[in-house]
């Protein structure tokens, strides 16, 4: 382990400050039946392309153990890899910047696209300058980020947030899509044409034509990276569209802020990571379109490429034995389109650009417990174990689940949840007091009888759709000490 | 009845009842036991047994629950075979006490866990793996719908055992669930901790469950049949939950 002590805590950014509980949030979501429909119908169909392609690899478990590994050995030994990274990055002609946390890297940006003075960049889908608000930053500043990926182009249209991982906009469906391009295109640019139908391909096209003026136009592009890889200096950039080759492309100046946890040894590690993301993420055996870059090439594409390497939290969670296996994750959206929480919820409950079981463990990773949110993530989950069952890097979510709610009671000290469990260990540590609870228990089952008990107080939040089951009148203890002459307890 | 794949009159079974259900339901440790008991196993109920500790561990309380590993190693480790109707349960005592003792930090305990984890199984690995049996000899005659529970499915990888052992049942009339391997909102304490998200999944559940038509719900676990049986409840749907111990237990005399 290179980084033995904690970093510091990401900082909570101002977006989601204050942020309800998760099961606050959620009740919202629930009552949106609109969203619950295209959210159900959207992570099935990508969870059943997903089962049927992952089948078809008869070796998957090899090669998830074989990503696990891979990146396990980069983030154990992070900072030689990350110097490689460095070293590499250089040699081919790129500029390398370290970032501790948002505040840092945004201004680096700033920086540079302030020095190219322009007052616009266009931008290739990434997570990382989701959680920086990079996009915000720059409008602060006057500068105008446009999003490039579909999903993301809608969500910014729609001045909304997105909501999933890899398919921002997933809780909208084609109509939705239709009134926010009719309404905002014009505002921002090309406008959508006015007889624009809810036909997909009218849509993309409606897409394309607005921000192929935006493509063509943009002297600074900037992106993230899913690998970057240590050995070559080479980042590689993973989509569907090709709107990330076109930012990667056609600007004079990339920026590309990267998470140090990105970063993975060697060419070789990419084989199996490049079969794991597409099959886990959007279900297809390949991607369309990888774009591998290592740093400036005369005469072809930009000629000048900027590197931010961001900490922001990361080596916080670094430190954690059994939490650094989060940093494992490779943004596939897996666990998200089997979580049955996820599903019913959608991602704006989870308070964070990283929704879903991974967002459940990794932001009270990154940003602590402090906040009422990330109190509550740990516990947005019935622990039904489908995320780890997906997750192609084999990132155990449950036991992190688990764990982060054991950091959240201890962190919490004496409330009367950690009365009542202290109350049941010491009923539970001893059989004669185990009995008499269950004594009291076919007591109150004897006065009750077959009675359907619709409330009791204190138990609302079971009660106001469950019935109770009937108690018994007799454990099952008392009855073996009767009917097999043990002692009566 | 097929024969037992080995002579189990020796083995030294211990029927761990789990806390839950020995308080609860009372009927489905009972149930094992006379199964158990038909199928030839000699049976012990070791008195001082009590909980596997998962509620404490689920819930944040892993370190209140050291006591519990060692008193569950300390009533059992001298059996051959310890059996519970209970897949969660099971799961709790094959995924989380390692964890436990090693939050402890007692060595000797750990190889102690090591030792005893292995044999200690979910009611349909014992009648299938040990006593090599699927047709346990039952007759139920109803028709039936299977929810495999989270804990059986993704945690011990039963995998269609139950199914098995149901499908050899006499007289059962069994109808595939939609959706079956779809968690039911119960997830112990994210029932009450998260109620609205529990009960809008167990909701989606109890909608499957009523498609097929089933007159009983069958599944390895009270705790999740206590979720969905008690949605079920409250709609008055008429749908009976049974433990599948019950379901296996029973015989034509029982249905007289």
């Amino acid at each position: 382990m290179s980084t033995t002590t904690p970093g510091p805590l990401q900082q909570t950014s101002a977006t989601f400050v204050g942020m309800p509980t998760f099961p606050q949030a959620a009740r919202a979501a629930l009552a949106n039946t609109q969203q619950r429909k295209n959210l159900r119908h959207a992570t099935h169909t990508i969870r059943g392309k997903r089962e049927r392609v992952v089948a078809e690899v008869p070796e998957w478990e090899a090669l998830r153990v074989a990503g696990a590994e891979a990146k396990d050995e980069a983030l154990t030994h992070l900072g030689d890899y990350l110097e490689q990274l460095e070293a590499s990055l250089t040699s081919n002609g790129a500029t390398v910047h370290w970032a501790r946390d948002a505040q840092e890297a945004n201004r680096i940006v700033l920086d540079i696209v302030r020095s190219k003075e322009v007052d616009e960049v266009v931008k290739v889908k990434s997570m990382v300058t989701q959680e920086i608000e990079l996009n915000e930053a720059l409008e602060a500043a006057g500068i105008h980020a446009w999003e490039t990926d579909l999903a993301e182009l809608i969500v910014q249209l729609g001045h909304d947030r997105p909501s999933h991982i890899l398919v921002p906009a997933i809780h909208r469906n084609r109509s939705e899509i239709r009134e926010i391009f009719l309404r905002e295109m014009g505002t921002v640019g090309r406008p959508a044409p006015d007889d624009l139908t809810d036909d997909p391909a009218r849509l993309a096209e409606a897409a394309r034509l607005h921000l192929r003026e935006k493509f063509l136009r943009a002297k600074v592009g900037v992106s993230g990276a899913n690998f970057a890889v240590a050995d070559t200096g080479t980042l590689v950039v993973v989509e569907s569209e090709g709107n990330g080759r076109m930012c990667l492309t056609l600007p004079e100046t990339l920026i590309s802020v990267v998470g140090i946890e990105k970063v993975i040894p060697s060419w070789e590690d990419l084989a199996p990571m490049l079969q794991l993301l597409p099959r886990s993420s959007t279900g297809e055996r390949m991607n369309p379109y990888t774009t591998m870059w290592t740093g400036v090439h005369e005469g072809d594409g930009p000629q000048e490429v900027h590197v931010v390497l961001l900490d922001n939290g990361r080596s916080h969670v670094l430190a954690d034995r059994v939490g650094r296996q989060a940093l494992r994750c490779i943004r596939c959206s897996a666990c998200l389109n089997v979580c049955p929480v996820y599903e019913r919820t959608g991602g704006h409950a989870y308070g964070s650009v990283y929704p879903g079981p991974i967002g459940a463990v990794l932001n009270p990773q990154l940003r602590g417990t402090a906040s009422t949110i990330d109190k509550s993530l740990p516990y947005a989950s019935s622990l039904c174990g489908a995320c780890f069952d997906a997750c192609p890097v084999r990132i155990n979510i449950p036991e992190l689940l688990v764990e982060l709610r054991g950091q959240v009671v201890e962190q919490e000290g004496r409330t009367a949840e950690s009365a009542a469990m202290r109350a049941a260990a010491w009923v539970l540590s001893d059989p004669k007091r185990l009995a008499g609870a269950q004594k009291a228990a076919a007591t109150a089952g004897r006065v009750v009888g077959t009675r359907t008990v619709r409330s009791v107080p204190g138990l609302g939040a079971w009660t106001n759709a469950r019935d109770l089951p009937t108690l018994p009148t007799e454990s099952f203890r008392q009855w073996w000490a009767r009917e097999r002459g043990e002692d009566d307890r | 009845m097929s024969a037992p794949a080995r002579p189990v009159a020796d083995l030294k079974v211990a029927l761990f009842a789990t806390c839950f259900n020995d308080t609860m339901w009372p009927e489905t440790p009972k149930a094992t036991v006379s199964l158990l008991e038909r199928l030839g196993c000699r049976v012990e109920f070791p008195m001082e047994q009590t909980c596997c500790g998962q509620m404490l561990t689920n819930t944040g309380y892993g370190s209140k629950a050291g006591a519990l590993v060692r008193r569950f190693v300390d009533v059992f480790e001298g059996y051959d075979a310890v059996v519970a109707p209970s897949g969660s349960c099971v799961g709790s005592v094959r995924e989380q006490h390692p964890g436990i003792v090693e939050l402890v930090g007692d060595d000797r305990l750990a190889s102690r866990v090591e030792h005893l984890t292995p044999k200690v199984y979910e009611l349909s690995e014992f009648l299938v793996d040990v006593l090599g049996v699927t047709d346990v000899g039952a007759y139920f005659p109803h028709r039936v719908t299977y929810h495999p529970t989270c804990h059986s499915l993704r945690m011990l990888r039963v995998g269609d055992r139950p199914l098995q052992l149901l499908r050899a049942v006499r007289g059962i009339d069994l109808v595939e669930l939609p959706g079956a391997q779809e968690c039911c909102g119960f997830g112990g304490t994210f029932a009450m901790k998260n109620a609205d998200v529990s009960i809008a999944m167990g909701a989606d559940k109890v909608r499957h469950v009523l498609e097929t038509g089933a007159e009983v719900l069958v599944a390895g676990d009270n705790s999740c049949l206590a979720h969905i049986g008690g949605l079920l409840g409250r709609q008055r749907s008429g749908v009976r939950r049974m433990h599948l111990a019950e379901v296996l237990a029973s015989t034509e005399e029982d249905q007289a």
